[in-house]
């Protein structure tokens, strides 16, 4: 186990929403435009280092029974200063990732890694993981959000990329195409799996 | 229009427009995890409708009577999931206790409905902090109705998709398509189906 394994297995390997199929709320909710998933994927990144920083630290003196309210309250706690300091600076993103801001606390993916990776591994490999999984969400949140933008709005990070005669397909920004392009990225990449 | 018809009108947009799972995103796990058997299906809709009333309630009298007279509202999100992972464990001690038959249907569910986003995110949309469509904050009873409401909608999309994979277990598919890939598509599809609802005016 190498610092550098820890941080790329995220990324395809065990990427959190494709391979191991966590967090899928904020995935399909905020992938609406690339800027969105940028958003989402950095915040849910930054909570996630820090909760995985923190819960490696206090691993010691965790008592096991009681370590799930211990990792929730050290979540929420930086949930919510991302809450605030969105608010502040990034009040745009912050209206339109709205509630999935606070239920950054019940996204999975965090919740997992504290643990089975932070709760039994050092502070350096856990800031690892937590850099290398952080990045593949929002990673996999960019793949989806792209493919939904350039087909529902046709502009990618707000630049047109069509020609001006394509009619964007609506439905592809709407919820129902939030599942059918997660749901044909999945088939895309077992497919992918099974030629090797 | 008298009560109601204003409960009507709620248990509509909770169920059908602006279905939880469906419109909102809340709650996809479960629906996705839990949706291959229409037993387990129907036992974790119970639980869930059961502990989204019941997280309404609480969460309602702990935001106006601990939260708000003390400008404590940024405590919100840490106060909200500590009350729910709470009040999950006590909910599961009790019913062990007292009702061991409804222990053993509902028992498996109770642990996974804390990290179930719906439940927090009915506590959150009651307090009207981020509602886009204009409502402000909920009373005691609206709350703990749009939070029984909003379960009811989770268990019935639950429950179509779980009748829907089994029969979609007989269908040939393509290798790559099996399980998690049909399974979004075929939820797309019912979004879709859903989408029909959000025309309406009520």
């Amino acid at each position: 186990m190498t610092f550098s394994k820890e941080l790329t297995k995220g990324f395809i390997k065990d990427n959190p929403i494709f391979i191991l199929v966590l967090g899928l709320c904020p995935t399909l909710a905020v992938t609406t435009s690339v800027v969105n998933g940028l958003g989402m994927g950095f915040a849910a990144t930054f909570v996630l280092l820090c909760s995985n920083i923190i819960v490696s630290m206090i691993k010691g003196i965790t008592p096991s029974k009681i370590r799930i309210p211990v990792y929730i309250v050290v979540i929420a706690s930086f949930v919510t200063i991302v809450d605030m300091v969105m608010g502040a600076y990034l009040p745009g993103l912050h209206k339109s990732l709205g509630l999935f801001i606070p239920l950054i606390v019940v996204n999975c993916i965090i919740l997992g890694r504290a643990e089975a990776f932070a709760s039994k591994n050092n502070v350096l490999m856990s800031i690892a993981d937590a850099i290398g999984m952080g990045l593949g969400f929002t990673l996999s949140l960019v793949v989806i959000a792209t493919v939904r933008e350039i087909l529902g709005a046709g502009t990618w990070l707000g630049f047109r990329v069509t020609p001006l005669t394509y009619d964007p397909m609506l439905i592809a920004i709407l919820a129902p195409g939030a599942f059918i392009t997660l749901g044909f990225l999945m088939a895309l990449i077992n497919m992918v799996k099974e030629k090797k | 229009m008298g009560y109601i018809g204003e409960i009507f009108v709620m248990a509509m947009t909770a169920i059908f427009i602006q279905n939880f799972v469906l419109a909102r995103f809340l709650g996809l796990c479960p629906y996705l995890g839990v949706s291959k058997k229409l037993d387990s299906a129907m036992g974790m809709g119970m639980a869930v409708i059961f502990v989204m009333t019941l997280a309404s309630a609480i969460t309602f009298l702990i935001n106006k009577y601990l939260l708000m007279p003390n400008e404590l509202m940024y405590l919100q999100t840490i106060a909200f999931i500590l009350t729910i992972a709470s009040l999950v464990q006590f909910v599961e001690m009790v019913i062990q206790k007292n009702a061991p038959a409804l222990y053993k249907s509902l028992g498996v569910f109770l642990p996974l409905i804390t990290t179930n986003c719906a439940v927090l995110g009915v506590a959150i949309l009651n307090t009207g902090a981020l509602r886009s469509d204009g409502v402000t904050a909920y009373n005691f009873l609206d709350s703990v109705l749009n939070g029984f409401f909003s379960g009811v909608g989770f268990t019935v999309v639950l429950l179509a998709m779980a009748g829907l994979r089994m029969r979609m277990e007989m269908v040939e598919l393509p290798r790559s398509m099996k399980g998690m890939p049909i399974a979004l598509i075929l939820a797309g599809i019912m979004a879709l189906a859903f989408y029909g609802f959000m025309g309406f005016k009520i």
